[in-house]
């Protein structure tokens, strides 16, 4: 979607500001929100692409405004609201007033190393990969309102493949409950003048991980 | 606004976030979808295991051994799992190295992806609204806030993790190290180098 999230290039916020020595979590309650996040992932109750569509659906001004793990609180009440795992009642209640769906398991503290890896999102192709390394595409000028991987700043523009790092799940598809539907994934280098004019830097260049989906071929090039 | 004011928005704030967490954490476990216990113990791991220790380690390696830093920048998942210092790395890792022509830089534009695994999570900055947006259109001016600057010639590369491949930079070796063994090096290598926003600690 085009939603606030998808800020690549936006002007207007300011200086990054690292903290010294910053903390893991600023306050316990952010490491209790990751944790319940990540436990409810693990069970599968939705795909991480589903989980990102959740952050993405939230109005601009509470994005915004809301720290990292508050995005990721609403984002959790939101879901389980969503999926029917728990009433809107109850999250406000602040404890079950009905007993739970049956969920295939629960996330026990057995199964708490296999967590602290990413995901595997590798999947076998459904077809021959489109493009080749070296190859110039054009990133497609699509505009879909549900999830998408395809930042607003590379749509329309011209890059080169400069690897294929093989068949993963689509998150297009996923994010909707569209199944998997795997797609070849390759990294495209832009110029950065080809991005953002040319009075831009001539020393930088910006990739980015595209999916065969979001590009064609970039012909007479 | 006075301290105290400021003071008083935090401290509310805080505290409806404690409740609203807690909320959720009561309904989900009465619920019988979590368990306190495995909870704690993701927490546990997340504060006190998971690092950029180990992405320290194997930038360290791979200054110290060819063979492993070719290794390392042809398919970083399986190089990194070797060395045996966490579980199990997470699949599509890609170590991109710093030359004195070309300097790398690691964003997420869309969100917060980031190479948790080997650099523990990622730091409130890296997840904010200035450098997601302005690190693929102004990356010298984001460099400029992190105190450092480059030749006006270098190429800087930034890559922006809009899928699962994850990135992680293998910085240039600091001048003066001959000989240092692989813990000495590692002790100069920054979180922020292998993310590109910083240079390794001098030698």
């Amino acid at each position: 979607m085009d939603g606030i999230h998808d800020m690549g290039g936006m002007h207007g916020f300011g200086k990054v500001a690292p903290e010294k020595n910053e903390p893991v979590f600023d306050a316990p309650w952010e490491g209790r929100c990751l944790a319940l996040n990540r436990a409810m992932g693990a069970i599968g109750a939705w795909s991480i692409d589903e989980g990102r569509a959740g952050i993405e659906a939230l109005p601009p001004d509470v994005y915004l405004a809301s720290s990292y793990y508050k995005k990721w609180a609403l984002r959790l009440q939101n879901l389980i609201v969503a999926h029917g795992l728990a009433g809107a009642d109850e999250v406000a209640a602040g404890h079950a007033l009905r007993s739970g769906n049956v969920l295939k398991r629960k996330l026990q503290v057995a199964d708490v190393p296999r967590t602290l890896t990413r995901g595997s999102y590798g999947r076998a192709p459904q077809a021959e990969a489109r493009f080749k390394v070296g190859e110039a595409v054009r990133a497609k000028n699509i505009h879909p309102p549900t999830h998408t991987r395809l930042p607003r700043y590379a749509r329309g523009h011209v890059g080169v493949i400069e690897a294929i790092r093989g068949c993963h799940v689509f998150p297009d598809s996923i994010a909707i409950g569209a199944g998997e539907n795997p797609q070849w994934l390759y990294t495209v280098v832009f110029d950065g003048r080809e991005l953002w004019g040319e009075t831009t830097d001539p020393t930088l260049k910006v990739s980015i991980e595209a999916f065969e989906p979001y590009l064609e071929a970039a012909k007479g090039l | 606004m006075s301290d105290d004011h400021d003071d008083a928005e935090h401290h509310s704030e805080l505290s409806e976030m404690q409740l609203r967490v807690r909320a959720l954490e009561t309904v989900l476990t009465e619920k019988g979808y979590v368990d306190a216990a495995a909870l704690d113990a993701m927490i546990e791991a997340y504060e006190t295991k998971i690092g950029p220790h180990t992405g320290a380690a194997v930038v360290a390696k791979a200054w110290n051994d060819p063979a492993f830093k070719r290794a390392l920048l042809a398919d970083a998942t399986p190089a990194v799992q070797s060395l045996g210092l966490i579980n199990r790395v997470g699949d599509h890792l890609i170590a991109v190295e710093n030359t004195p022509a070309i300097h790398n830089m690691i964003v997420c534009t869309l969100c917060s992806c980031y190479p948790w695994e080997v650099l523990g999570l990622p730091p409130v900055w890296y997840k904010s609204a200035p450098y997601r947006s302005r690190t693929v259109n102004d990356p010298r001016g984001v460099l400029a806030d992190f105190g450092l600057s480059l030749p006006r010639e270098t190429q800087i590369r930034v890559w922006d993790s809009t899928a699962e491949t994850r990135f992680i930079v293998l910085p240039m070796r600091p001048a003066g190290t001959e000989g240092w063994s692989d813990d000495k090096l590692a002790a100069l290598v920054t979180r922020d180098c292998m993310i590109g926003t910083g240079l390794p600690r001098s030698a």
